[in-house]
């Protein structure tokens, strides 16, 4: 097999392993905690250099893996250590290694108690971030997608908030139990395909009706809590809230992205029937996660707990378009994915700057914070109106491409007209301006009422420094996207091939046409 | 794609939103550093290049000139290209000297208005940037663009209305504005995406092209048991977009409220620009509202709802800039009702005239409201002409030519649009609008003049502290008035003789960049009876006579203090009350809307979330189903998660060894 890498160096492994060796160069050497706030950020700006290249040296004309590495690893078992990034999977290491930064120097300050091993859980996080993004090999990808909890784990249950434990807890539970059903769909598909862990080799294998749809399962389970998609979704508000705030952000910005991420690499791909056959569960729950969910956001008294509703609105944007097979909404739905990094993680680190300040995330405690932070003020109104999806913020051209990708969207797949789903879609333009803008009049216009809100200093340098190239990157993806979308273009139109190819024999696709027209007398969700 | 091409330079275009652009980013950026004096000489020289190199391109369309042509490409994704460009033509160039001329006065205005506020540069860098998006809302080639604009317009709208940030009730206007605006928006984003799903493109000359092809096809939308024909739910779609920027009922509620912002941002804003969106929106789409004549059915009822019911409104607010505002909505509903009959042109007209004498009411009312010290309430008001010679002359130049006598400037865009109303026949339709169009007239006159008698004349009624601060406004507010009066006693003569509405010789002004179905052209009509000399006394001076009434009914009872108000309102106090509270539609949104979207909010998270999915599911059930499994295992009682979790791992291992010996 010829490996696509044309750096000629493991680029990859070093993005993986850099922030692990740096973490262990901290713990053994690093002497106080400055020394370690400083060597994390270095550790930290040294990787995002090195996955630069990822992007600059991508090559934007082929669907194929690209910087692959291969070696065996557990060669009983045929587990291969293989790397690879497209163009769906790069953009995330990308946003990994940058929003890595952002929270080492958002804790700067506020982390004064285990600073050492607060860095170092942050620097093992992104090793297993970007690990994950860049397994092409489905026990690499597990072992990375589990440990990735164990970090996360820690920074809630030592660093969080009040309830913290309550929150851990249920963040553990929930996506463990979830991620062990997809162990189970890993391994059937590894007896089932011939004794291979490749997840090149599965998408090619033509797994039959019965085994897509199991797999599909299994798989659902496991990012459907990840995303998280209603009912499931209620682990995350509670993380949310007591994790502290760069905890949120890489929440928000990263881990959410996997659910997503793992439905594009695995459940479309694998199992295009499968997938067809739920597209009415997936459209369902979406709206369910945009309506509902807004709803919900709209009456939080916490800002994080606000915010962690909205993300899941907008993720609910996300699995909708990824779902609707069409070009324009997969590319909008990887926008969206990207821009969501941005914009919530810069919202949660809004919140931390007044938490900071004040101890508390109620919306009542705050009010008028205009008159005393009006820089403050101004950046998170950018954030706000980005939240909002006005056009000239990244996330507008997220939203409206899966709107007009769901609107174009082949009905056949689905039993009922897709225009329907993007018009009740659409109707988060308005339940969206709703929930945000209530929240930021609540907190930040309106005179003091309140002597602990008068006494708050407006943004330091050092605050300011890290949402400038958040506000660069969202009004950059908002009015320039070209280069983001360039990227995608031709993986995402290899991977609507795939899912929109049967794997079955014909006489299974014409059992399967009467499954779907059964569904179509029994719409579900509407 | 459309090639491009050019009579215009391209490099003055880029200029002219631009300009006004580079002032906003260095003034709101630079505020601090730049202090007070040369923050407002920035804007103010940007507005002004911008309205000059408006005028020159103006000039040049009229001699036949036109551009259109893509600077660059914003969205690629398969068939999905988004490019951003210009479509410079008639309408445009009109739609261009309004807006930059009337930013420029508002400009020059703000110096004297908004003196010694500690928001001063804030609000030069927001008008500034205000006058840029609207311009790329006007001057852009393709949905995407206007929609660009149009929601850069509402966000400053939203900024502008808050402005006064410490008053709850101005952070509550701007909420609504948005979020009220944001429910048109919803429609206008669905019309954009149909367009695209139908046209494969959103460009205004590709898709304008395509219509014969499109129209050949016969689309209809499946919407379940609902089928309607794609023309009309992209045409009705896009006006609902209309109708919330353009504040007609039901989505006016936000337009009144928004009055809490500071007056030149009323005047700039909330009357002569940004809320004309929407006439210029549906002017633009003539070629396809053309063809759904229930898209125009429904823009001509609405639009002559709004004129009505807001008109009735403002006969009895006694808030100077409310009356102002409903005015506002309703003087937008005579333009849809003129867009609704075809007679885009008069629709047009109508809202240029409109920006000079409603730009104008507001700068004065503004200099009223400045003189007697912040207070609105015209109750309080009175002789004020003795005190405020030019804002006195000026406004009732703008009442004037509001109420639509001539010559001032209202009477020959608002007459216009009642007589093609009357002769182009929709049936009902076109008998209804009629009708509250011409009612509308005479109540525009009286709350109008109810409103001016009240305020400069009457008795004296200033609380005697704010008597010794009486003053006619300084200079950089009374020049702005004196420009804005210039053309609402001007623009109207001018303009019925530049547009050439009807259309004397068959073509007028706008030629070819509206579009108009020769069966529907009310224009046609009124040129073929105006040659004949059969349109008759009533058709050309019904208005006039209606507003004359209005005005001397109001002279009657307001002039001089008299008691007959008061025993009107006690005669109809149920009506009277219906009016004062603007026909409850704020009392009934709150009650089908706003409470229940937070009551089902509440339930949805409290009992579905918290109470079933927490408690029920997860501690009930699954939680408690281990807790209860582990009891009866002596060694995991500790209750630690690592236990479970070393469990689910050892399970793991069992399948696994159990799968790989199975195969």
């Amino acid at each position: 097999m010829a490996l696509h890498n044309v750096l000629g160096m493991p680029i990859l492994s070093a993005s993986i392993f850099l922030p692990t060796i740096g973490a262990i160069a901290i713990w053994l050497l690093a002497r106080n905690d400055n020394q370690v706030r400083w060597s994390a950020l270095a550790v930290s700006i040294a990787t995002f250099l090195l996955t630069l290249p990822l992007a600059f040296s991508f090559d934007t004309s082929t669907a194929h893996m690209q910087f692959e590495e291969m070696h065996p690893w557990i060669a009983s078992f045929h587990v291969n250590y293989h790397l690879g990034v497209d163009g769906i999977s790069m953009p995330f290491i990308l946003l990994t290694s940058l929003l890595t930064i952002i929270c080492i120097v958002s804790a700067w300050k506020c982390i004064q108690k285990r600073v050492r091993e607060y860095m170092i859980a942050f620097l093992i996080l992104e090793t297993t971030l970007i690990g994950v993004f860049a397994s092409l090999d489905a026990i690499l990808f597990y072992f990375f997608w589990e440990a990735m909890l164990v970090p996360m784990f820690l920074i809630i249950g030592i660093w969080g908030g009040k309830n913290r434990v309550y929150a851990t807890l249920k963040f553990f539970l929930y996506t463990f139990a979830g991620s062990v059903l997809m162990l189970v769909a890993l391994l059937a598909m590894y007896f089932k395909a011939g004794h291979t862990f490749e997840i090149l080799d599965f998408m090619k294998y033509p797994f039959d009706f019965t085994w897509q749809i199991w797999i599909w399962i299994g798989f659902f389970v496991a990012f459907a809590v990840k995303v998280p998609m209603w009912p499931v979704h209620t682990w995350l508000p509670d993380a949310h809230t007591e994790a502290p705030t760069a905890g949120s952000v890489i929440l928000a910005g990263i881990l959410l992205k996997m659910g997503a991420y793992g439905f594009l690499r695995f459940s479309l791909p694998i199992c295009p029937d499968a997938s067809q056959y739920f597209v009415p569960l997936m459209v369902g729950l979406s709206l369910i996660a945009i309506i509902y969910i807004s709803l919900v956001a709209m009456m939080q008294q916490d800002m994080k707990r606000l915010i962690a509703y909205s993300s899941i609105a907008h993720m609910g944007f996300i699995t909708l378009g990824i779902f609707m097979f069409t070009q324009q909404a997969v590319e909008g739905a990887v926008i969206n994915m990207i821009s969501h990094g941005f914009v919530a993680g810069a919202l949660f680190l809004c919140v931390g700057v007044m938490y900071d300040r004040m101890h508390t995330r109620e919306i009542a405690a705050y009010g008028g914070i205009a008159n005393v932070m009006p820089k403050f003020a101004l950046v998170m109104m950018l954030f706000v109106m980005a939240n909002v999806a006005l056009p000239g913020a990244s996330s507008f051209i997220g939203e409206v491409m899966v709107l007009i990708g769901t609107f174009n969207a082949d009905p056949t797949y689905l039993g009922f007209s897709p225009k329907w789903i993007a018009i009740a879609a659409a109707v988060s333009v308005v339940l969206s301006a709703c929930y945000t803008l209530w929240m930021y009049k609540r907190v930040v216009f309106g005179t003091i009422t309140n002597d602990a809100v008068k006494a708050m200093p407006d943004m330091s340098m050092r605050e300011i420094g890290y949402f400038l190239p958040l506000i660069g990157l969202v009004l950059w993806m908002g009015l320039y996207p070209i280069p983001v979308l360039d990227l995608l273009h031709t993986t995402v139109s290899h991977l609507v091939a795939q899912a929109t190819s049967s794997k079955l024999p014909a006489a299974e696709i014409i059992a399967q046409v009467q499954a779907a027209v059964s569904v179509l007398h029994h719409p579900i969700g509407m | 794609m459309v090639t491009t091409h050019a009579t215009l330079s391209s490099v003055e275009l880029l200029a002219i939103p631009l300009l006004p652009l580079l002032a906003a980013l260095v003034v709101g950026l630079g505020g601090k550093v730049l202090k007070e004096q040369l923050s407002h000489w920035i804007c103010c020289v940007g507005v002004i290049l911008s309205a000059l190199l408006s005028i020159h391109i103006f000039s040049q369309v009229a001699d036949g000139a036109s551009f259109y042509g893509n600077f660059w490409t914003w969205i690629v994704s398969g068939k999905l290209i988004i490019p951003v460009g210009m479509m410079i033509d008639q309408l445009t160039a009109v739609m261009m000297i309004t807006v930059t001329i009337v930013a420029a006065c508002v400009h020059v205005y703000t110096i004297g208005y908004m003196h010694g506020d500690p928001g001063y540069t804030r609000f030069f860098a927001y008008i500034s940037a205000f006058t840029f998006a609207m311009l790329v809302l006007i001057m852009g080639n393709n949905f995407f663009t206007l929609f660009f604009g149009w929601e850069g317009v509402g966000l400053i709208s939203y900024l502008l209305i808050g402005f006064w940030f410490k008053r709850e009730r101005a952070n509550v206007a701007a909420m609504k504005a948005f979020i009220v605006n944001r429910i048109g928006d919803f429609g206008f984003i669905i019309g954009m995406i149909a367009i695209w799903h139908y046209f494969g493109t959103l460009d205004y000359h590709e898709v304008f092209a395509a219509m014969p092809v499109f129209l050949a096809h016969h689309y209809a939308l499946n919407l379940g048991s609902w089928e309607v024909s794609a023309i009309t739910f992209i045409c009705v779609a896009l006006f609902i977009g209309a109708m919330g920027k353009s504040a007609q009922v039901p989505l006016h509620v936000w337009l009144p409220d928004s009055m809490e912002g500071p007056t030149p941002i009323s005047a700039l804003i909330h009357a002569a620009t940004m809320v004309t969106a929407g006439i210029f929106m549906v002017a633009r789409l003539s070629p396809l509202f053309e063809f759904s004549d229930t898209a125009l059915a429904f823009v001509t009822i609405t639009g002559a709802l709004t004129a009505w019911i807001c008109a009735t409104i403002g006969l009895v607010q006694n808030d100077i800039k409310r009356v102002i505002a409903y005015s506002t909505c309703s003087q937008l509903g005579y333009m849809f009702v003129a867009c609704g009959v075809s007679a885009y042109g008069a629709g047009i007209f109508h809202l240029m005239t409109h920006a000079w004498f409603k730009g104008l009411l507001f700068l004065a009312a503004g200099s009223v409201i400045h003189g007697v010290m912040a207070d609105q309430d015209i109750r309080r008001m009175g002789q004020l002409r003795k005190y405020m010679p030019i804002t006195y002359i000026t406004m009732l130049i703008g009442a004037l030519a509001l109420s639509g006598i001539p010559p001032f400037a209202g009477f020959w865009s608002k007459d216009l649009i009642i007589e093609a109303t009357s002769v182009r026949h929709m049936g009902w339709v076109s008998e209804f609008a009629y009708w509250a169009l011409l009612s509308g007239v005479f109540f525009t006159a009286f709350y109008t003049f109810r409103m001016f008698f009240l305020t400069f004349h009457n008795s004296d009624r200033v609380p005697q502290k704010t008597k010794p601060h009486l003053h006619e406004s300084p200079k950089v507010i009374t020049i702005p008035l004196m420009i804005l009066a210039a053309g609402a006693a001007l623009t109207g003569w001018w303009g019925a003789k530049v547009l050439n509405l009807p259309g004397e010789g068959g073509e007028s002004f706008f030629g070819h960049s509206i579009f108009v179905l020769p069966q529907h052209n009310p224009m046609i009509t009124l040129e073929v009876m105006e040659q004949s000399h059969t349109t008759g006394l009533w058709l050309e001076s019904g208005a006039v006579i209606f507003a004359l009434t209005g005005i001397a009914l109001a002279w009657i009872m307001y002039f001089k203090p008299s008691t007959i108000p008061a025993k009107m309102a006690k005669s109809f106090p149920a009506l009277h009350q219906f009016l004062l509270d603007k026909w409850r539609f704020d009392e009934l949104y709150w009650s089908i809307f706003v409470m229940p979207a937070r009551n089902i909010g509440t339930w949805l998270w409290q009992q579905a979330d918290l109470a079933a999915i927490d408690k029920g599911i997860i501690h009930g059930g699954i939680i408690n189903g281990i807790t209860v499994a582990a009891r009866k295992l002596r060694e995991m009682q500790t209750g630690m998660v690592y236990h479970y979790a070393y469990a689910m791992v050892i399970g793991l291992f069992g399948l696994l060894t159990w799968l790989a010996l199975g195969n």
